[in-house]
């Protein structure tokens, strides 16, 4: 009965806040009073840390570690980000990482590049030498000015290695090395101070930051770093001159498939493994052109088209390789990279959520589940939480799926649904899994399962639909669709969850992506340039001054 | 937390960088107990470890009708038959939930490991393979962690923001202990090399920022970046042993490079993958890379599976029906057989390792365990658990014992303090316990 109640109460939330979207008289066009949240302390992630490298050193640093899996929060690794620790294991590759990069760039072919001075003499420390090296490398890795202590530190960790190793590039190597163990390196730390009115907010540099890894995923850039130094980034025009530089950099797309690869969950692909007797056509480079499928989808659609988010969900233009082509039975003529195509109507395929991506990374490893395909239509889509199965499931009703009595999924989870504690629960899920069940656990047509013809119609929310293509049309139109992907967008851009008051700063966000018929880059540009961005909660800094004060 | 002394001593009396190691260590260097090496005064390390398998067993093919010594091993207990005299079996021990939700396969395994059940894997305690690593690593490596079923995962947490990740590739394991920065204990010279010191102090350095840096954060991020701080002095600590000569190890060999293999969770890669990193782990463990592991057969929502078969492990549990000549569901019954078959496979890799006047297994505390009892109803009730190995002399074993529902935290109590851990009670609620299995304490 639990169950019952727990899946109940999101719905009735969910109608309170999409139902009175409006709240007194404020105009939903206007941004509310910021809100704001507490300064984070956030682990960069996998990519953001391959992209910080290549931007800082080259894009032919190689960066050789495993940091081990992500933290997903609240739907999010970017949320993760800002509860994540890290473990030894992940220290370790951290410092491997660091090693890797000072060899590489302090090499003797290559360092000239990389340093704007030489020491006389190899074998001796070169004060002013390693002070510039410190000072240059440390403002870019830890994303602002060092103070003279850092600076004095780091410079004296090179004497002593230049010292003990005889070679003033050796010393460099891990002078660098401990720039880039540093926790000012690993994780972004941000920086409060207040504005002329005294209100709370983040610091020049830390904005830089939030800014360029939100639009850029990666970190900020000669530029941005000037104008925080120079108190740009502290006026709304300032502002507004970087956000339109960095969105029309190349970057940008960057941080549009940073936001959809953590969306769509594709760490998950990690661990995917599918059964090669049953699904032959699976290998890594299935899993990984899978990915990008839908990336360049998506990015095409968005930025290239500069489309309506919702039209993902409908839209049979896409991206394919040979390899994938054996999944999706369709002819790719070129032998080798991306060819742009179209689904063909009678394939019955449209929209990412049709992609091998989403139906090949929701399944089990020999089939099919329309359940946990279900499950992520509504929470990755819908930003709906389906609550964990009661532990105490009677099965007995379900025979073998190779047997006779229930050949198809639908037969089988419709015994579910004669339990009261199993139906809530399942009533959610399993309409959009149902909807999906004509691909099988790779993601290839199929017309019967076990000899019995599927059935993929149903309703979702209110939206019936009789076929897959149909059921992309009803996710389109639903009305959490968009809500959803401003919500996610947000919590991606600040790196925690939203709080409650800030209910009518999503409205309106969800306001002006409506206005702006749902285009992702005019949402994006909206969160960049809202007050609430940067805006630090007048609480949680209390709360922080207490803990100082007890200490 | 360093401790150093038996390092130190031989730092000492040896004095100065290049050392002659050339005396092969004969058992006669063992005092009368075995315990101790008479030539160095160098006691032999008890290691700890947790060796975990999903998906519970099959009550009536795994728990034994007798306790005591005298008891008759059930069908599934069969292949490890040879080791009863080196196990403890410990039945019937049960989560108590007080109300929290119990979510399949997560809630029953934090619940043993932290003492405290918890809907979701957010720890509210560390796992006691944690706790004692904190107390006990004074090695390369403070814990080492494996899953052979292909997932990164691991139910090793400080906390609920950083688990400690699996290896889950046999080559990428080998490489990690025995690659870079491994010193071959019985190699006959040793010469620091003087890149670990610049290394070591580059990383004090480091450290220099963290008064600063605890100010600039609010509480909880303070937690966090203690935490980051505690893992760079441990990388520190670690490039400190490298610089000392190891201790040398009898009968050590260091193992030969596994080849690259397929880390899936198919079930005859999964038993070759875990036998390659039981036999690697065994190694590291008797070169004293690491006190502490935490090996991962499968994970608790078992995704093993045979080839083909659309069916993994877990979701078998759920639909397989019951077979009514068995009275219990016949495929689960395989994969709960198969689970055994490789605990046996992992004994034999530690157990096969001599040490002292016995074996490595002696001196090793394993405690292997399940999530769940009956995995089709996801009970934590009963949760089989066993321990292996006898912790260097400190824990009794050759019995099967019946908990009569008290709670699990017991065995995490009793284990800790097996290894020297001065804690009196753990858990928290119904689990809260401070009594003792003594039967397993010598």
């Amino acid at each position: 009965m639990i169950t019952k109640r727990l899946f109940i109460i999101p719905f009735v939330l969910l109608s309170v806040i999409s139902g009175c979207g409006d709240y007194g008289s404020r105009d939903a066009l206007s941004e509310p009073e910021p809100v704001g949240g507490p300064p984070l302390l956030r682990r960069l992630t996998d990519s953001q840390y391959h992209a910080t490298v290549a931007d800082i050193f080259g894009s032919d640093v190689p960066v050789v570690a495993r940091f081990g899996r992500a933290l997903r929060s609240d739907g999010l690794i970017s949320v993760g980000t800002g509860e994540a620790g890290i473990s030894p294991f992940s220290l370790e590759q951290y410092d491997s990482a660091a090693r890797g990069v000072a060899d590489y760039i302090l090499a003797a072919e290559r360092r000239d590049k990389y340093l704007s001075c030489a020491p006389e003499n190899v074998s001796e420390f070169d004060e002013n030498c390693a002070t510039d090296f410190v000072k240059k490398y440390g403002e870019k890795l830890f994303r602002r000015p060092l103070s003279d202590a850092q600076i004095a530190r780091y410079v004296d960790a090179v004497k002593q290695g230049s010292a003990h190793l005889g070679d003033f590039y050796a010393g460099l190597k891990y002078g660098l090395v401990g720039l880039m163990t540093a926790p000012e390196f690993t994780f972004r730390i941000e920086r409060v101070d207040q504005d002329s009115n005294g209100v709370r907010q983040l610091d020049a540099y830390s904005k830089a930051t939030r800014l360029s890894y939100f639009l850029t995923n990666s970190t900020p850039d000669q530029e941005l770093l000037r104008a925080a130094k120079d108190g740009e980034l502290d006026t709304p025009s300032g502002v507004e001159v970087q956000v339109r530089r960095l969105q029309s950099s190349d970057k940008f797309e960057l941080a549009v498939r940073a936001f959809f690869t953590d969306m769509l969950e594709f760490d998950l692909f990690d661990d995917l493994a599918k059964d090669s007797e049953i699904y032959p056509a699976f290998n890594s480079k299935v899993a990984a052109d899978a990915q990008e499928q839908t990336l360049r989808t998506i990015t095409y659609q968005l930025l290239e088209r500069h489309g309506d988010y919702r039209d993902l969900f409908t839209t049979r233009e896409t991206f394919l390789t040979r390899a994938l082509g054996v999944v999706y039975r369709l002819p790719v003529p070129s032998r080798s990279g991306w060819e742009k195509t179209e689904f063909p109507i009678e394939s019955g395929r449209a929209g990412i959520q049709t992609h091998v991506s989403f139906l090949g990374l929701h399944s089990h490893p020999g089939r099919s589940s329309p359940t946990l395909r279900g499950a992520a239509i509504r929470e990755v889509f819908l930003c709906q939480e389906v609550p964990d199965p009661p532990p105490d499931v009677d099965f007995s009703a379900i025979d073998d799926p190779e047997g006779n009595p229930m050949p198809t999924a639908r037969d089988r989870l419709w015994a579910h649904n004669s339990q009261a504690a199993c139906a809530g629960c399942h009533k959610i899920m399993d309409p959009p899994g149902f909807a999906l069940e004509n691909f099988d656990g790779l993601g290839s047509w199929r017309q019967l399962e076990n000899g019995a013809e599927i059935d993929a119609s149903g309703s979702l929310d209110g939206l019936d639909f009789s076929k897959p293509s149909e059921f992309g049309v009803a996710l389109s139109q639903h009305s959490e669709t968009p809500r959803c992907l401003a919500e996610k967008m947000y919590r991606f851009a600040v790196g925690r969850d939203t709080v409650w008051y800030e209910r009518s700063y999503m409205d309106y966000l969800i306001a002006k992506f409506e206005e702006h018929n749902y285009r992702v880059p005019e949402l994006m540009r909206t969160i960049a340039l809202s007050k609430n961005f940067f805006a630090i909660a007048a609480h949680q800094e209390h709360i922080a001054e207490l803990a100082d004060r007890s200490e | 937390m360093a401790k150093l002394s038996r390092r130190s001593f031989l730092r000492g009396s040896l004095q100065g960088a290049m050392v002659g190691m050339g005396l092969p260590l004969l058992n006669c260097f063992l005092n009368d107990s075995g315990k101790a090496m008479a030539a160095t005064g160098q006691r032999i390390p008890v290691r700890f470890g947790t060796w975990i398998w999903g998906c519970g067993h099959i009550p009536e093919l795994w728990v034994p009708e007798q306790t005591g010594r005298e008891y008759v091993m059930p069908a599934h207990l069969q292949p490890i038959e040879r080791y009863r005299e080196k196990l403890a079996l410990l039945s019937g021990f049960d989560v108590k939930l007080d109300g929290v939700p119990n979510k399949p396969h997560v809630t029953g395994c934090f619940g043993l490991r932290t003492g405290i059940p918890v809907p979701d894997r957010q720890v509210k305690a560390p796992t006691f393979d944690v706790l004692i690593a904190d107390a006990i690593a004074d090695t390369r490596f403070r814990s080492v962690e494996v899953c052979s079923a292909g997932i990164q995962r691991s139910y090793s947490y400080r906390d609920a923001g950083s688990p400690n990740p699996s290896e889950t590739s046999p080559l990428a394991l080998y490489q990690r202990l025995f690659g870079e920065g491994f010193q071959n204990p019985n190699n006959a010279t040793f010469t620091p090399d003087p890149n670990y010191m610049v290394h070591k102090s580059v990383l004090s350095a480091v450290q220099e920022e963290r008064q600063a840096l605890m100010r600039a954060v609010g509480a909880e991020d303070r937690q966090r970046l203690d935490e980051y701080f505690t893992s760079v002095r441990e990388l520190e600590q670690k490039l400190a042993l490298q610089l000392q000569p190891p201790a040398p190890v009898q009968n050590f060999l260091l193992p030969n490079s596994p080849n690259e293999a397929a880390v899936d969770s198919e079930i005859s890669n999964v038993l070759e993958n875990h036998r390659i990193m039981a036999g690697l782990l065994a190694r590291a463990l008797q070169c004293n890379q690491t006190k502490v592991f935490n090996v991962l057969f499968s994970d608790t929502a078992s995704n093993l599976r045979r080839p083909g078969v659309s069916s993994t492990h877990h979701t078998l549990t759920h639909e397989e029906p019951v077979d009514p000549k068995l009275g219990h569901q016949r495929e689960v019954a395989w994969f709960a057989q198969q689970s055994m078959l490789a605990w046996r496979d992992f004994l034999d890799a530690i157990d096969g390792i001599p040490e002292g006047d016995g074996t490595l297994l002696d001196n090793c505390l394993v405690l292997a365990h399940s999530d769940c009892s009956i995995a089709k109803s996801h009970a934590v009730e009963g949760i089989p658990a066993m321990i292996a190995g006898a912790a260097g002399g400190r824990i009794r074993t050759g019995f099967h014992l019946a908990g009569n529902a008290d709670p699990i935290t017991r065995i995490g109590l009793t284990v800790q303090q097996a290894m020297g851990l001065p804690v009196a009670s753990w858990g928290g609620l119904s689990m809260e316990t401070n009594r003792t299995i003594t039967e397993l304490l010598v």
